[in-house]
């Protein structure tokens, strides 16, 4: 039963995986097309790597199947390999070895990847000053974007990046955001796993979000994560009276400070003791600041922050919450 | 198939870049000086005792380990060992050659069959021992696993690497051995007659075979089977290295398993039933040089064979386990 999508690069079918009698991964199901940035969305535990490690036939699936470019990752190895470039975890390359002589390493294993291709490689993840230099030197983030520089050598069709931007200093994730939207302008179809909802939001058009090795929905970022669902910060005086008007909306939920203080740390810095958190609907805010602003209430700002993660999947399984 | 010698090519570079084979380098330009040093005051100490003539000094070997025999003290096997010895000293005094005449290829021959059991698997071990288990610890597994390459040819390539730096650890603990006792004793001896064939028979040792060889032609064997030694220590240590994540640890099993060889050959004379244990096993040139086997029954193609199995047994569970199991970490 072939239900491929055209243009579709990876194509997953109710992958489960069984260690001894513990089910950790429930029936996940995905495609990933052509040119798109698909995230992999779940908290830590939630079964990002293992599910990456089955993408990439580090794992062997107890049911299920993952092609790539039409080849099974199980039954094909050599031919679905062929059109990926990974990175699982961290990216751990040779540290005795040079950056040349690791993507040397690498390029021996492949056909038809000659010096050229290389020299090529190392200029597009920017390390042409240092790739003559033993790893163990590299930092960080040199070691991602030689990472990065070995999963583009043999010119995969789909790459694979687990938490890419971890550990990486703002500027370099910035970066890193830039140039994997470049790769995937360039058709290339990127997979990237990450807890962080607002990497996700800033980087992929779709999502597949997972928790405790369940699948808890597919579909487009904005469609998942769009503007309804947004938390926003109130900064505002006298706070019991907005409170009370803001519980006056059926629509509105106030978080209390537990929820508030999980969000994540750029939302949180804009917190004092005068805000307010609540999930507001996009299209609520300017009725509701109309109104405050009638009855008095000094705003002193009003910011839309993305929900936390945490927040989301609440949403998602209805209050069920997750372990 | 190319792309196979590539890959074998990858596992020299990292096994060269990683500087172990330097390390073993290292370890026996060290100890080869110590060695000579020591077998040249011995030599001299002879020369103090007996005077030029070496004959004296075979006389009383002979002389000293028969006295031994009429001792109660002496174990019963220790006994046979001494007799074999003694007839072996004999035969030397009777064909007029000197077993002991100093030089550097005898050092060598010496030296080697020395540390065929020990020293030179343990060698060997540096670098097979780490050569999956690394990869693992690194986590270089990942990226080498994703390759569109099966696994077995990964494995295929590591294991053929491995044989090759057997051969060259062999190789280069001959001739370190070699170049450097000869600075103590000079690089002559390649033709003094070396006799082997002493068959044994319970005590008594069967002389109707015994032949002299040129020592070169004794280093030739002696070479064939060490480094046959070396396979089988590095076909194992390798299976360790698949089925123990850590590197130290892989390590220490096969050291453990080698010292309890040595060991068991001390003392396993009445239990039988370990001549099947590879440890045992290990000491090929002995048969070479007619010494007795650690235990009844072993003859240089039982030690074979039963090295061959253990060998062919891992090299099996290697490739099964490495093929399907998940890597989780």
């Amino acid at each position: 039963m072939k239900q491929q999508t055209s243009g579709s690069v990876l194509h997953v079918r109710d992958l489960n995986k069984r260690i001894g009698r513990k089910t950790i991964i429930h029936s996940i199901s995905f495609d990933v097309r052509e040119g798109e940035i698909f995230g992999f969305l779940g908290p830590n535990g939630a079964g990002k790597t293992t599910t990456i490690r089955m993408l990439v036939g580090l794992i062997k699936p107890t049911a299920g199947t993952v092609e790539i470019c039409g080849f099974d990752v199980q039954k094909q190895p050599e031919q679905a390999l062929k059109y990926v470039g990974s990175i699982v975890e961290n990216p751990e390359m040779y540290p005795y070895l040079t950056g040349w002589e690791n993507l040397m390493h690498f390029a021996r294993m492949q056909e038809e990847i000659g010096e050229d291709r290389i020299r090529e490689v190392t200029e597009l993840v920017h390390l042409g000053g240092r790739i003559h230099e033993k790893v163990r030197t590299y930092s960080l983030g040199m070691r991602q974007r030689l990472g990065i520089a070995q999963a583009l050598l043999a010119r995969p069709k789909l790459l694979i990046l687990d938490e890419p931007t971890n550990g990486l200093d703002p500027k370099g994730i910035k970066e890193m955001r830039a140039f994997i939207r470049e790769l995937a302008a360039g058709g290339l179809a990127v997979f990237v796993s990450s807890h962080l909802l607002s990497e996700i939001q800033l980087l992929c058009d779709r999502v597949a979000i997972i928790g405790g090795g369940r699948e808890l929905a597919v579909g487009s970022v904005d469609e998942l994560m769009g503007a309804g669902r947004g938390m926003v910060i109130w900064d505002v005086e006298p706070r019991d009276k907005a409170l009370d008007l803001l519980r006056g909306y059926g629509d509105i939920v106030v978080v209390d400070s537990a929820g508030a203080a999980a969000l994540e740390d750029a939302a949180a810095a804009m917190i004092n003791a005068r805000s307010v958190v609540t999930e507001t609907p996009e299209e609520r805010v300017p009725e509701v600041l109309d109104r405050m602003v009638r009855e008095g209430i000094a705003v002193r700002g009003v910011h839309r922050v993305a929900p936390t993660l945490e927040r989301l999947f609440l949403q998602m399984t209805e209050g069920e919450g997750i372990e | 198939m190319n792309r196979f010698w590539a890959m074998v090519q990858n596992e020299v570079v990292k096994i060269v870049k990683k500087k172990r084979f330097y390390i073993v380098l290292l370890i026996l330009a060290v100890l080869v000086p110590i060695f000579s040093y020591a077998q040249m005051r011995q030599s001299l100490e002879r020369r103090e005792s007996y005077g030029s003539d070496w004959r004296l000094e075979v006389q009383q070997a002979i002389t000293d380990n028969q006295n031994s025999l009429s001792s109660d003290r002496v174990p019963q096997e220790w006994k046979v060992y001494r007799q074999i010895y003694i007839q072996q000293m004999q035969y030397y005094l009777d064909h007029d050659v000197n077993p002991n005449e100093p030089g550097g290829v005898t050092f060598t021959r010496e030296f080697i069959d020395n540390s065929s059991t020990l020293f030179i698997p343990l060698m060997i071990m540096t670098i097979a021992s780490d050569l999956v288990s690394s990869e693992r610890t690194g986590g270089t597994i990942k990226m080498l696993l994703t390759r569109p390459v099966r696994r077995w040819k990964v494995l295929l390539s590591k294991v053929t690497a491995l044989l090759m730096f057997v051969s060259l650890i062999v190789a280069s603990a001959y001739l370190i051995c070699y170049l450097i006792s000869g600075l103590f004793f000079g690089f002559k001896g390649w033709t003094i007659p070396v006799f082997t064939g002493f068959v044994l028979n319970g005590s008594d040792v069967d002389l109707s075979f015994v032949q002299a060889t040129p020592q070169w032609r004794y280093l030739l064997m002696q070479a064939g089977l060490v480094w046959f030694v070396g396979v089988v220590v590095a076909l194992l240590a390798f299976m360790v290295s698949v089925l123990v994540r850590s590197t130290a640890a892989s390590i220490v099993v096969m050291m453990a398993a080698l010292i309890s060889g040595s060991i068991l050959t001390n003392m396993a004379s009445a239990w039988t039933s370990a001549k099947y244990l590879f440890m045992v096993n290990l000491g090929l040139t002995e048969y070479l040089a007619g010494n007795p086997a650690p235990i009844q029954g072993m003859t240089l193609g039982f030690s074979l064979a039963v090295l061959a199995a253990w060998a062919a047994v891992s090299v099996i569970i290697s490739f099964l386990v490495f093929t399907r199991r998940d890597v989780l970490t």
